[in-house]
């Protein structure tokens, strides 16, 4: 395994139960890299990301940030990694800064006297200032998806895995969600692993992708989106890329 | 380490060394950091070592800055960022500056009384619209118009009965067996053990089994109606049935209400017999006595009436549990605090009711001398 990949996925399979949903999973992703896995529905993204993730268990195979085993990243205290659920998952009995400020309390993360200012940073960031006070369900389902995201980053995380981050948002929300995923890689030099279905975000944002086959239930392609669309293999991960230039 | 503000010809420079920033700076006044009058900032220059590994505390700090001079007017670019880490914090600047302020204000105490009171007011008269609706849907059901699901009648049947025969057995029989107990101590004492039969029959079949029954199906059954609905209502399952044209009421309230309703009577009936079995259990006991005498004693001290009554109010309180689970769950916020304070609201309504009215059937009892 490469010294410097930041997540090693090596022969991985995943799925629900005893069903494998995807296998032969192969893939390094290198700091710093905004990497999507996209595949049809029910192709196994999200289940490949719950196993990333430690939520679910992989059927074979080994998942490693920086060498070391989720286990093994978790003595330290906490995952190397921030999620932004596609819901977004936020607790509805706490305060939208609240909901940022719980992991850092949790976990100790700072000084806390900090604390609510780095919060406030994070809800900046995701414009959401103003809103520190009101409670998640009174937001809209934007403003939650990007409250969530402020929690994710409330640790700040080496990674951030993205389940579906444009989902249900508008263009222009969506495209300013785009703008922010660059900035934190660009700025925070966070390394970014995203589930997605839009062909805008993909191209727009990832350096690589994965696309993931729930026909074969295996992956059928990864490289460059841009070059993939071009020149893939596969005639289904041509046409599944080509559908953006149909569309416009 | 903390930052280091150099005003120069009214271009303010802010160093921070390699180590980058210490948290703690966060939480000080900025001028207590060193940050100069702000009056005379004519330019704003930032002088990272340029070892320096960004993070979020100099972001946040850098943003606090930015916050501060814009609160006085001063909207100043700020220069010496990397490019990349500049695009990051204006992206949080720009956040300071194109959402509204919602910030929760603390309203006067007075203020707060009205606005409670607005809305106690407000959940009263959405429950009064919904017993109306309710009202107002039985012709349809005695003519078997109403959208009701056979299914969802019968699940709710099986949940308020089958399922709550044990609990509401248990309750009922150590309830008249306590009854007989402190009875039995104290009657004892005037030779008066007999009548255990007449105070645990009158007590059990008038008052205490339609009391403790509906407090039972408020905490079981209710409470369960007001976690389902609430739940389907943050799913937006409600929300569906409505864009097709079916009313909650109809499909979701009527169905639970009429079940429990009917169904109140017959655990009456069965609580009932629990509690006499459980008085007799301590009256054998305790006194002596024989089975034969406690049941002639009985049945000599229980009116009809006293039945009518008990099976009346069970039927009231049935209806009134399952309104009131209803009504909260379809009232409920959309989250999981939501389902939560939903269900506690269900209960506790629902206790307070049945004792209120317990109470008018009390009094009304007593003006018509029954």
């Amino acid at each position: 395994m490469p010294a410097d990949a930041c997540i090693c996925v090596e022969e991985a399979s995943v799925g629900y139960g005893a069903r494998p949903v995807q296998s032969g999973i192969n893939v390094r992703i290198d700091h710093g890299e905004i990497f999507a896995i996209v595949g049809d529905s029910g192709s196994g993204k999200s289940t490949l990301l719950k196993t990333m993730v430690g939520l679910l268990p992989a059927h074979e195979g080994r998942i490693r940030f920086d060498g070391k085993t989720l286990e093994e990243c978790r003595q330290g205290g906490r995952a190397p990694f921030g999620i932004l659920f596609q819901g977004g998952a936020l607790w509805t009995s706490m305060s939208v800064l609240e909901n940022v400020t719980l992991p850092m309390d949790l976990h100790g993360y700072s000084v806390p006297s900090a604390r609510a200012e780095l919060a406030r940073f994070k809800l900046a960031l995701v414009g959401l200032t103003g809103h520190e006070h009101r409670s998640p369900a009174s937001l809209s389902g934007g403003m939650r998806k990007r409250a969530a995201l402020a929690r994710a980053l409330a640790l700040d995380p080496p990674v951030l895995f993205l389940d579906e981050p444009s989902a249900g948002l508008d263009p222009l929300s969506s495209r300013r969600l785009d703008e922010l995923v660059l900035a934190l890689r660009d700025g925070l030099g966070v390394t970014v692993v995203l589930v997605t279905h839009e062909l805008d975000s993909l191209f727009g944002i990832a350096d690589r992708m994965l696309f993931l086959d729930g026909e074969t239930h295996r992956p059928l392609a990864l490289g460059k989106p841009a070059q993939l669309a071009k020149s893939a293999p596969s005639a289904k991960v041509r046409d599944f890329l080509g559908r953006r230039g149909s569309r416009s | 380490m903390e930052p280091v503000f150099r005003m120069q010809a009214g271009e303010l420079s802010i160093r921070v060394a390699a180590g980058g920033l210490d948290p703690s700076a966060l939480a000080l006044p900025l001028e207590a950091l060193g940050l100069p009058s702000t009056g005379e900032i004519s330019a704003l220059r930032l002088e990272p070592d340029a070892a320096l590994r960004w993070g979020s505390v100099e972001g946040a700090f850098l943003a606090r800055v930015l916050r501060h001079l814009d609160a006085r007017g001063i909207r100043l670019a700020l220069s010496g960022l990397p490019p990349e880490f500049e695009q990051l914090l204006g992206l949080a600047r720009a956040g300071t500056h194109t959402s509204d302020t919602a910030m929760a204000e603390r309203s006067p105490f007075l203020a707060r009384i009205g606005l409670r009171a607005g809305n106690a007011a407000r959940e009263l008269g959405a429950f009064v619209t919904l017993l109306g609706e309710t009202v107002c849907l039985l012709p349809p059901l005695l003519l078997a118009r109403a959208k009701v699901r056979g299914a969802e009648v019968l699940e709710v049947l099986a949940e308020s009965s089958s399922r709550a025969l044990g609990i509401v057995a248990v309750v009922n029989l150590l309830m008249g067996a306590i009854l007989a107990f402190v009875g039995a101590v104290q009657l004892r004492r005037f030779g008066a053990g007999l009548y255990v039969a007449d105070l645990v029959g009158i007590a059990s079949v008038r008052e205490l089994t339609p009391i403790l029954t509906g407090i039972v199906l408020a905490g079981r059954t209710g409470a369960s109606f007001a976690a389902r609905i609430a739940t389907m209502q943050s799913n937006e399952e409600v929300d569906a049935l409505v864009t097709l044209g079916i009313s909650p009421s109809e499909f979701l309230v009527l169905p639970r209400v009429i079940t429990l309703t009917l169904l109140m009577p017959l655990l009456y009936v069965y609580g009932c017999a629990f509690a006499m079995l459980g008085g007799l259990g301590v009256s054998a006991s305790v006194l002596d006595l024989s089975p034969a005498a406690y049941w002639g004693a009985m049945r000599d001290a229980i009116a009809g009436a006293n039945f009518a009554i008990g099976a009346l109010k069970a039927g009231v309180f049935g209806a009134l549990v399952a309104l009131l689970g209803c009504h909260y769950g379809l009232r409920a916020e959309r989250s999981a605090a939501g389902v939560g304070d939903a269900t506690t609201s269900s209960v506790v309504a629902s206790i307070v009711g049945i004792i209120a009215i317990d109470a008018v059937f009390a009094v009304c009892a007593n003006a018509l001398g029954i």
